[in-house]
C-alpha cells in the first residue's frame, strides 16, 4: 500500500520547501508577520521534535519544553558569556548549544521516563516539568527567578554585514535552521533506530521478542528529540532575547502537545501545519478575544473526537480523493455541510463573546462590536439570534451529515476495491 | 513536641484532601484505564457548585448537591464524549481529558470570573477543635479528615460488599464476561466515571473553602495528585491513600523547617564560603525545597520501586 515518492518528486518538495522558507517574508509583508513567521519557524521545530515522540515513538508527553526550555536557557547563558568575551561563538552557532544543552538534559532525564511507556510515561514527564519549573523558582542564579534571563543578540564584529540586528535577519537564521532540522528529522525516520521507534510504539511485545530493549529504543529516541527541542529552544533564545521560567513550564508542555495533534501526529509534516494554526490561534486570536483558551481547547477536543489523524489526515484524505477522481463528489456533499457547521459555529463564537463581555467587560457597558457591529448584550434580541443560528446550524449538520456519511464510506470502499484491483 | 504535633496533625490533614482527590483518579483509572486529566477540573467545580449552592441554601445541602451534580456532569462527558474517543485508545482518551481540562477552567472564568468568590466555612464550623499545648486546632480541619475517612470506608464498602461493587469489579476484569450475563457494561463505566467525578466534586467542595475558591485552584493540585497516584501504584486505592498521607505530611512539615544543608555542614564544623561551588544549592532551605519534594519523590520512586508503595503491576 505504500507509494513511495519518487527521488525527484521528494527533491521538488524539498526545493519548494526551502523557497517558500526564502520568499515566506517577501509575501507576507505586514507589520507583525515577520515576527509571526520567526515563531512559526521555532514552533514548527519545537513541534516536530515532540513528534518524534508521540508520531513516531508512541510517547505521549507533558514534559517536552524542559528540554526546548532548559536549551533556551544555556543557549542565553552562552551568548552572555560571548557579549562579555569569555566564550567566543557566532551567534549562528547559538542554537547548537541550545541543542546540546538539551540532548544533555534528555540523557539525563530520559534515563528516568522512558523506563515507562503509555500513561506512565505521560504522568512521570508531567512529574519532571514540575519539578524543573518549581526548581527553576528555587535558583534564581541560572534561572533569573520571576523576570527571567535577557540578553542582546547583536554581539561581536558584523560578518558579511550580519549582525542580527534586523528581524528579517533573525529570520533567515531560524529559516536556516528549521531547514536543516527538518532534514535530520526526516533522516531520522528513514535510520534503522527511527523504523524501530515506530515498531516499540506499535507492537512493543513482539519488539521485545525480536531482541530489541524497548527502554533503550525509547531512551535513544528522547535524547535525539531534546536535541532538536534544545534547538529550537535557543532559537527562541536569540528571537525574544528572553528566556524565563515559562519556558521549561507545563503550560508551555502542553501548548505544543496541542499544536502537534491539531496539526496531525500520523504525518511526518503535520506538526508544521499545527505550528502555523497554532501560532495563529494563540497570537492572532488572543488579539481579538479573551476566549482564545476556550477555543483551542474545543477546537482541540473536536479535533481528538472527530478527526483523531489532525489537519494532517485531513489534507491526505483530499490528496487521495483527487488521485482517484473522486474530489468533487465527496465536496458536493461536504461543502453544504461546512455551511451549515459554520452557521452553527457563527452562533457559538457570537454566545460565547457575548457571555464573556458580560462576565469579563462588564464596567464598559452592555454594548460590545461583534463582527464589526455593535451589540447590546442586555437586549433579548442578539441572544435570540445566536441560539436561531445554533439551531439551524445543528439541524443542518445533523440532517445533511448523514448524507456525507454514506458516500464517504462509498468512496472509502470504492477506493480500497480500486487499489485491491490495481495490487492484483 | 508541640511542632512535632500541630504538624502531623495538619499533614494528615491536607493528605487526607489529596486522596479525596486522588481516590476518584484512581478508581477511574482502575476500572477503565482511562487517565482523567481534568480530575482537578472537576475538584474545581465541585467547589464552585458549592459555592453557588451554599449562598442559596446553606453548607449541608451543598456537601450533598455539590458533588451530585459534579457527577451528573462527569457521567455526561463520559456518554458524549468520551464514549467516542474510546476506540481509539487509551492515548486519545488521555488527550480528550487534557483538551476538557483548558474547556473547563475557561468556563469558570466565564461564569464566575477571574477573581476568588467568597465561599466561606459555614460558621457551625468555624471555631477551635481543641488546644494542643499552645495551639488551636480548627474544627475544619478535623472535619475534613472525618468526611475523607468517611468516604474511604464508603468506598469500601460499594466496592467489596454490594451488589453494583461486585458488577464494577467483574466488568472491570472480564467486561466481556460480565455483558455475556446481561450487565450493561458502558453503563457501568458511565456510573464509575461520574462516581469518581463526584469524589472529585466532593473534595472540591471541602477543599474549597479550606484554601481558596479560584480560577486557578485546580492548576494548583493537579500534577500533585498524579504523582499521588503514580507514587502509590497505578490504579491502587490504599496505595492512593499511603502517598497522600506520606506526601501531606512531607511537605507539611518540610514548609516548617527552615534549615539548610548549610546549617547541617556547620553542625560538625564546615564553614562554606560564599564564593564555593554549590553554594546556592547548599544555602537552600528545606521549605524552600519543599515545592519539588513531592516530584523528587517520584522520581526516587520510580528509579528504586517503579510498581509504585502499594502497585501490583508494572504499567
Amino acid at each position: 500500500m505504500t507509494n513511495k515518492p519518487s527521488r525527484i518528486t521528494r527533491l521538488v518538495i524539498w526545493g519548494l520547501f526551502a523557497l517558500l522558507l526564502i520568499v515566506a517574508p517577501l509575501i507576507f509583508t505586514k507589520g507583525a508577520s515577520l515576527s509571526l513567521l520567526s515563531q512559526m519557524g521555532t514552533i514548527m521545530i519545537f513541534g516536530l521534535s515532540y513528534n518524534m515522540l508521540l508520531g513516531q515513538g508512541g510517547m505521549l508527553s507533558f514534559g517536552h519544553a524542559v528540554y526546548s526550555g532548559l536549551g533556551a536557557f544555556c543557549a542565553i547563558h552562552a551568548m552572555n558569556l560571548a557579549a562579555a568575551g569569555t566564550f567566543p561563538i557566532p551567534v549562528t552557532l547559538i542554537p547548537l548549544v541550545g541543542g546540546v544543552a538539551g540532548m544533555g538534559f534528555g540523557v539525563l532525564f530520559g534515563y528516568v521516563t522512558t523506563k515507562k511507556s503509555g500513561t506512565t510515561f505521560a504522568m512521570i514527564t508531567l512529574g519532571l516539568v514540575e519539578l524543573v519549573f518549581a526548581s527553576s523558582l528555587m535558583l534564581p542564579g541560572f534561572f533569573g527567578g520571576e523576570g527571567g534571563i535577557a540578553t542582546n543578540r547583536v554581539i561581536g564584529s558584523p560578518f558579511l554585514g550580519i549582525t542580527y540586528g534586523p528581524q528579517i535577519q533573525v529570520y533567515y537564521l531560524i529559516a536556516f535552521w528549521l531547514f536543516i532540522s527538518t532534514i535530520g528529522m526526516y533522516a531520522f525516520t528513514h535510520t534503522p533506530l527511527g523504523r524501530m521507534a515506530n515498531a516499540v510504539r506499535d507492537n512493543p511485545e513482539r519488539v521485545e521478542f525480536v531482541g530489541y530493549d524497548t527502554q533503550w529504543v525509547r531512551y535513544l529516541t528522547l535524547i535525539l528529540s531534546a536535541f532538536f527541542a534544545g534547538i529550537s529552544g535557543g532559537l527562541s533564545a536569540i528571537n525574544f532575547e528572553i528566556v524565563s521560567a515559562e519556558n521549561v513550564s507545563a503550560l508551555r508542555s502542553g501548548l505544543i502537545l496541542l499544536y502537534t495533534f491539531i496539526g496531525g501526529v500520523g504525518f511526518f509534516f503535520g506538526p508544521m501545519i499545527g505550528a502555523v494554526i497554532g501560532i495563529f490561534l494563540t497570537v492572532m486570536l488572543s488579539d481579538y478575544t479573551k476566549a482564545w483558551q476556550l477555543y483551542l481547547g474545543a477546537f482541540f477536543i473536536i479535533m481528538v473526537m472527530y478527526v483523531p489523524g489532525g489537519l494532517a489526515s485531513l489534507v491526505m484524505q483530499n490528496v487521495r480523493l483527487l488521485k482517484f477522481g473522486m474530489l468533487r463528489r465527496v465536496w458536493r456533499h461536504f461543502a453544504p455541510l461546512c455551511v451549515a457547521g459554520f452557521i452553527a459555529f457563527a452562533g457559538v463564537v457570537a454566545m460565547i463573546e457575548m457571555l464573556y463581555h458580560r462576565a469579563l467587560d462588564a464596567d464598559s457597558g452592555p454594548t460590545m462590536t461583534l463582527f464589526a457591529w455593535p451589540v447590546d448584550t442586555s437586549a433579548a434580541m442578539p441572544w435570540a439570534i445566536a441560539v436561531l443560528l445554533v439551531i439551524v446550524g445543528a439541524l443542518g449538520v445533523r440532517w445533511l451529515g448523514r448524507g456525507f456519511q454514506s458516500v464517504w464510506s462509498d468512496v472509502n470502499t470504492e477506493i480500497e476495491e480500486a487499489m485491491r484491483r490495481a495490487a492484483a | 513536641m508541640e511542632f512535632v504535633l500541630i504538624t502531623l496533625l495538619n499533614g494528615l490533614s491536607y493528605g487526607l484532601l489529596l486522596f479525596m482527590l486522588s481516590s476518584g483518579l484512581t478508581l477511574i483509572f482502575s476500572m477503565m484505564g482511562v487517565l482523567n486529566f481534568a480530575h482537578a477540573s472537576f475538584y474545581m467545580l465541585g467547589a464552585y457548585f458549592a459555592y453557588v449552592v451554599s449562598s442559596h441554601f446553606g453548607f449541608w445541602p451543598a456537601l450533598v448537591l455539590a458533588p451530585l451534580g459534579v457527577g451528573v456532569i462527569g457521567a455526561l462527558i463520559e456518554r458524549y464524549g468520551l464514549r467516542a474517543v474510546h476506540k481509539h485508545g487509551h492515548v486519545h482518551e488521555l488527550l480528550f481529558t487534557f483538551g476538557l481540562s483548558y474547556v473547563v477552567v475557561e468556563i469558570v472564568k466565564l461564569t464566575w470570573g477571574l477573581s476568588a468568590v467568597a465561599y466561606p466555612i459555614p460558621p457551625e464550623l468555624d471555631g477551635p477543635l481543641f488546644t494542643l499545648y499552645t495551639t488551636t486546632f480548627p474544627i475544619y480541619k478535623g472535619f475534613m479528615m472525618l468526611v475523607a475517612v468517611l468516604m474511604l470506608v464508603a468506598i469500601f464498602l460499594v466496592l467489596t460488599r454490594t451488589r453494583i461493587g461486585l458488577v464494577i469489579q467483574a466488568s472491570l476484569t472480564h467486561p466481556d464476561m460480565a455483558e455475556a450475563l446481561g450487565h450493561n457494561v458502558p453503563r457501568v463505566f458511565m456510573l464509575v466515571f461520574g462516581g469518581g467525578c463526584a469524589l472529585a466534586g466532593l473534595a472540591g467542595v471541602i477543599g474549597g473553602n479550606a484554601f481558596v475558591t479560584e480560577p486557578g485552584m485546580a492548576a494548583t493540585v493537579g500534577s500533585i495528585i498524579f504523582v499521588v497516584v503514580v507514587v502509590g501504584g497505578m490504579g491502587s486505592l490504599l496505595g492512593a491513600l499511603s502517598a497522600s498521607l506520606l506526601i501531606g505530611i512531607l511537605q507539611t512539615y518540610a514548609v516548617a523547617i527552615d534549615y539548610s544543608l548549610l546549617n547541617l555542614l556547620s553542625k560538625f564544623g564546615l564553614d562554606v564560603s560564599p564564593d564555593a561551588i554549590g553554594y546556592t544549592v547548599l544555602s537552600l532551605t528545606v521549605s524552600q525545597v519543599a515545592p519539588i519534594l513531592p516530584y523528587l519523590l517520584l522520581v526516587l520512586i520510580l528509579i528504586f520501586r517503579p510498581r509504585g508503595l502499594m502497585g501490583v503491576r508494572e504499567g
